[in-house]
């Protein structure tokens, strides 16, 4: 009966976390939190992008926790990260710093520095290995052991390491507009909420912390025909950004002085996308502006999917909801979105009976 | 790895900062001030927003009553509560009138609150506009403005439509003669006692990631037209079947043995309260 | 003119520009400009640099080319559009010694709501499409400050009697209605505050012969009963001659011949209002 149903409501609380550990653990297998750093990279990259936390660990246990479930381990995240003092402020970051483990241009085969295919699903064939059912650690160990005496032999004719922006490339070739560094600190919408109209480093910082879906869904949508976008991937690219942080200590803001906190792994991508621009006298060129986007971990779809919202809020179209700031800002959320959804799980007793009143009342006045 | 969490959960920098606010939010009243909400141990459109201005007023020596629809034992409430209370260890209580500070979803308890006392409400979609106009640039400008035709053209349609104002919960206030406000979805029963209040009134929508406020004694007002007067739901003649109380907000509730319809107060600690003064008298 | 009468509205220098206009344009030599473009730079000036009255019960038509500006100048006038630059009195604001350009975003909802009606070329700008017809006719009086249903009940049945609405029909959401019926509900809404002066932005383009003459047969009408001034706008030197006492013909922002219609009509000064007046014949 549904009053039953918000009364003692503790001990059915109880019993109801009870049952979800039973469930976590009824098969009798633990997954360690090690494990899952070491083999679920993707829902890691995932769920640490989502919910801009970069730690591994903290995103295992996470996932541990929720059992995997992407929603309830981006969740956890972003409530511990609530409860973080933000000590310090990272210097500004380049990503042509990055050292390069994969990146690829659409747009230009022979790019300076040469493509780098790098580890990617791809060109693999999605079929299922079923050897992976019984693979074993023996087997695993010496094949990792062939595979890096192979890749350090290699290593002198790879490029590890840093290598110039395609973007960079065409700006000097004069097909992209040259545009100033723009250093001003930028916004940031879990300090300050958003006020509308945005500035680009808030819409940059919701985007990236976007449900992977949603983005990815929105971003295939301006793609496909609610928005007039015809992009190419001028440069993917994923590695590692070294993070330094001013000496707390002097305000010298010397770059001799600042201390090297980690890496973070990232993917980086720039899209181009021709429009006409109108010149003086009357003149058309086309000319590419850019759609941006950044991840924390690999995850490319996202990024990519980012790039084209990114460059879509940036020119804004009444016809398309795919760039209506607010429509896009406002409902990518993972935690907001689950949130608002599933309380409608909550019981609405009050406002129903209220409701129940307005209705016998236009009844009544017929 | 092993973490302690700061007492009420937040950085003490994070409260303060939704402590501004809140303090910005009673300076304007009714007007809906924009913060950086958190993200909470529970879920976007459970209460985080009252949530978080609970825990970055609540002090050591505070006490606590949280209520879900006019229930203290409900398991969002409860869930809340414990929350609460294992980041604080301050206590809590079921008497509205012992508690400092009352967190409620969708109710204003029926025992009058006293001054000193600060009644926090959670807030699903706190721009009573929404429903008239989609987009949050052009509802904060008709706030500047001041223009508020789209709300009083919803209810005339109401009228137009059913003979009546059709709203259930929720129904829109006119704060200080300036602002109009979504009261959060409270049935109409509870919108008088917004009205010159001796509580400090605060509400937070956390998903939304707005605080707005009624500070004590400020004249609130349920829009109506002159010849249409704003009405309550009515529990004429509808006794408590546990304390025989009346004229409170009555749960509606269907006797599984005899199919009959009965009534009990929605307010449980009212209720009980009632019950216990009744026997001991 | 010579005129005794004080003019419901003046307007002086209105200049409207799209874009940051330079060195070559700003100045407004009719010579740096490719009709109302600057080849440098790509800025369209709209309105060039717009003046005139407008007398207590007359209806002043404004003829031009699309693109000439008429629609720009309206726009301005019903404040839909910023202008670049530029003055504008209301004899019935603030006695017309305050420039309505530099009000408030506030006081200019007040003007709008209380002083001046619109029509749109589009009914989907001046009504809510979701709204019954006596919906939109309310939501004007509610902007005005009508709080009584019952009123504006009333005064809604009457004007949209008045505009051959069937009064059967009055609840029923507009979308549903014929372009001339939208047409029609639109009038009555902006005759619903009797204001002082009424705009009229191409009423009748788009409806069909026989709607068309039904729709100007009540404009004039309305003029007739209610004495209300009006600027008539239409590219259409037909409807100008059946509807307006004095013409402006605009072409690229700019006002090249005004007069009496008739005048204007039997002789043509500007070799362009001389085409115009070539072709109706």
């Amino acid at each position: 009966m549904a009053y039953v149903a918000v009364k003692g409501g503790t001990i059915a609380i109880e019993e109801s976390i009870k049952r979800l550990k039973y469930e976590r653990l009824r098969k009798r297998e633990i997954l360690s939190v090690k494990e899952i750093e070491a083999g679920m990279r993707g829902l890691i990259d995932q769920v640490m992008s989502e919910s801009s936390l970069y730690s591994e660990e903290l995103a295992a246990i996470s996932i541990k926790q929720g059992e995997g479930n992407p929603e309830e381990s981006v969740f956890l995240l972003r409530a511990y990260r609530s409860t973080l003092p933000r000590k310090h402020y990272s210097r500004v970051v380049n990503s042509e710093d990055m050292i390069v483990e994969r990146r690829i241009s659409a747009s230009f085969k022979d790019i300076p520095g040469g493509q780098t295919l790098g580890s990617s699903y791809d060109y693999t064939h999605r079929l299922i290995d079923f050897d992976l059912i019984n693979e074993k650690i023996e087997d695993a160990l010496e094949w990792l052991e062939r595979f890096e005496m192979e890749t350090d032999e290699k290593k002198d004719n790879v490029h590890g390491g840093k290598m110039p922006k395609v973007l960079d490339y065409l700006r000097s070739e004069g097909l992209v507009l040259d545009c100033r560094e723009n250093n001003k600190e930028p916004k940031d919408v879990t300090k300050k909420s958003i006020e509308f109209p945005t500035e680009r480093s808030e819409r940059l910082q919701v985007l990236t912390r976007g449900q992977t879906g949603s983005v990815t869904t929105l971003g295939y949508a301006a793609l496909r025909g609610y928005g007039a976008l015809h992009p190419t991937v001028g440069e993917l690219r994923i590695g590692n950004l070294p993070i330094y942080v001013d000496n707390p200590l002097n305000d010298s803001k010397d770059d001799e002085d600042s201390f090297y906190i980690g890496e973070i792994r990232v993917t980086e991508v720039e899209t181009l996308i021709p429009i006409p621009i109108e010149k003086e006298r009357g003149k058309t060129e086309l000319e590419f502006e850019i759609g941006y986007g950044m991840c924390y971990g690999q995850n490319e779809t996202k990024a990519i999917a980012m790039s084209i919202l990114d460059y879509c809020l940036e020119t804004g179209n009444p016809k398309y909801s795919t760039h209506d700031e607010e429509f896009v800002l406002l409902h990518i959320d993972s935690v907001e979105a689950t949130g608002f959804i599933s309380h409608l799980k909550l019981p609405h007793y009050v406002t129903f009976q209220s409701k129940l009143d307005s209705v016998r009342k236009t009844k009544k006045g017929e | 790895m092993t973490t302690r969490y700061n007492f009420a959960f937040f950085d003490e920098g994070s409260k303060r900062e939704i402590r501004r606010a809140t303090l910005k939010a009673i300076a304007i009243p009714g007007y809906q001030v924009p913060f950086a909400s958190r993200e909470m141990p529970i879920a976007r459109g459970w209460g985080t927003g009252g949530l978080q201005l609970t825990l970055s007023l609540v002090g050591k020596e505070d006490v606590i009553k949280i209520i879900d629809q006019g229930s203290d034992e409900s398991v969002n409430a409860v869930n809340i509560k414990k929350l609460v209370t294992k980041t604080t260890g301050i206590q809590e209580t079921h008497n509205t009138t012992e508690a400092t500070i009352i967190q409620s979803r969708h109710r204003i308890p029926e025992i009058p609150l006293k001054e000193g006392q600060i009644l926090v409400l959670q807030v699903p979609i706190p721009e009573p506009l929404r429903y008239v106009e989609p987009s949050e640039y052009i509802t904060k400008r008709l706030h500047a403005d001041k223009e508020y035709s789209g709300a009083w053209l919803m209810l005339f349609e109401q009228i137009m439509k059913y003979g009546n104002m059709s709203t259930g919960a929720d129904h829109p206030v006119s704060v200080n003669e300036r602002y109009v406000m979504a009261p959060s979805p409270i049935p109409r029963f509870d919108n008088g006692k917004m009205n010159s209040s001796n509580a400090l009134i605060l509400l937070g929508a956390g998903r939304e990631k707005k605080i707005y406020a009624i500070p004590p004694y400020t004249k609130v007002v349920s829009l109506a037209f002159e010849d249409y007067p704003f009405e309550v739901e009515s529990f004429e003649d509808k006794r408590c079947r546990i304390c025989g109380g009346k004229a409170v907000f009555m749960d509606e509730l269907i006797d599984e043995k005899t199919g009959e319809k009965y009534y009990q107060c929605n307010d449980s600690s009212y209720c009980l309260e009632k019950l216990k003064s009744e026997l001991s008298a | 003119m010579e005129r005794f009468e004080k003019p419901v509205l003046i307007v002086k220098n209105l200049r409207k520009q799209f874009g940051h206009g330079c060195g070559e344009c700003e100045a407004l030599e009719s010579d740096k400009l490719k009709k109302n473009y600057c080849p440098v730079c790509g800025t369209v000036y709209g309105c060039q640099d717009v003046s005139f009255e407008v007398y207590p019960g007359e209806i002043l038509g404004v003829v031009g080319e699309s693109g000439s500006g008429k629609s720009t100048m309206m726009k301005c006038l019903y404040f839909d559009e910023n202008v670049t630059c530029g003055e504008a009195y209301i004899n019935t604001y603030k006695n017309g010694e305050s420039n309505v350009f530099e009000e408030s975003s506030q006081q200019k909802r007040y003007i709008r709501n209380n002083l001046l009606g619109k029509v749109y070329q589009n009914p989907i700008l001046g009504l809510k499409m979701d709204f019954s017809s006596i919906g939109n006719i309310a939501e004007k009086l509610i902007a005005a400050g009508s709080r009584r249903v019952g009123e504006m009940e009333e005064r809604g049945r009457q004007l949209l009697e008045h505009v051959n609405i069937p009064v059967f029909r009055i609840k029923e959401e507009v979308k549903n209605f014929s372009g001339g019926m939208q047409q029609r509900v639109q009038i009555a809404k902006a005759l619903s505050n009797n204001p002082p002066l009424l705009l009229l932005d191409e009423v009748t383009t788009g409806l069909d012969l026989s709607v068309q003459a039904n729709v100007l047969d009540l404009i004039k009408e309305i003029q007739h009963e209610l004495g209300i001034s009006m600027i008539v706008v239409s590219h259409d030197l037909g409807v100008i001659r059946m509807l307006a006492d004095r013409t402006i013909v605009m072409l690229n922002g700019r006002i090249i011949e005004q007069g009496l219609t008739d005048q204007i009509l039997e002789d043509p000064q500007h070799p362009y209002t001389q085409q115009l007046v070539h072709s109706l014949l």
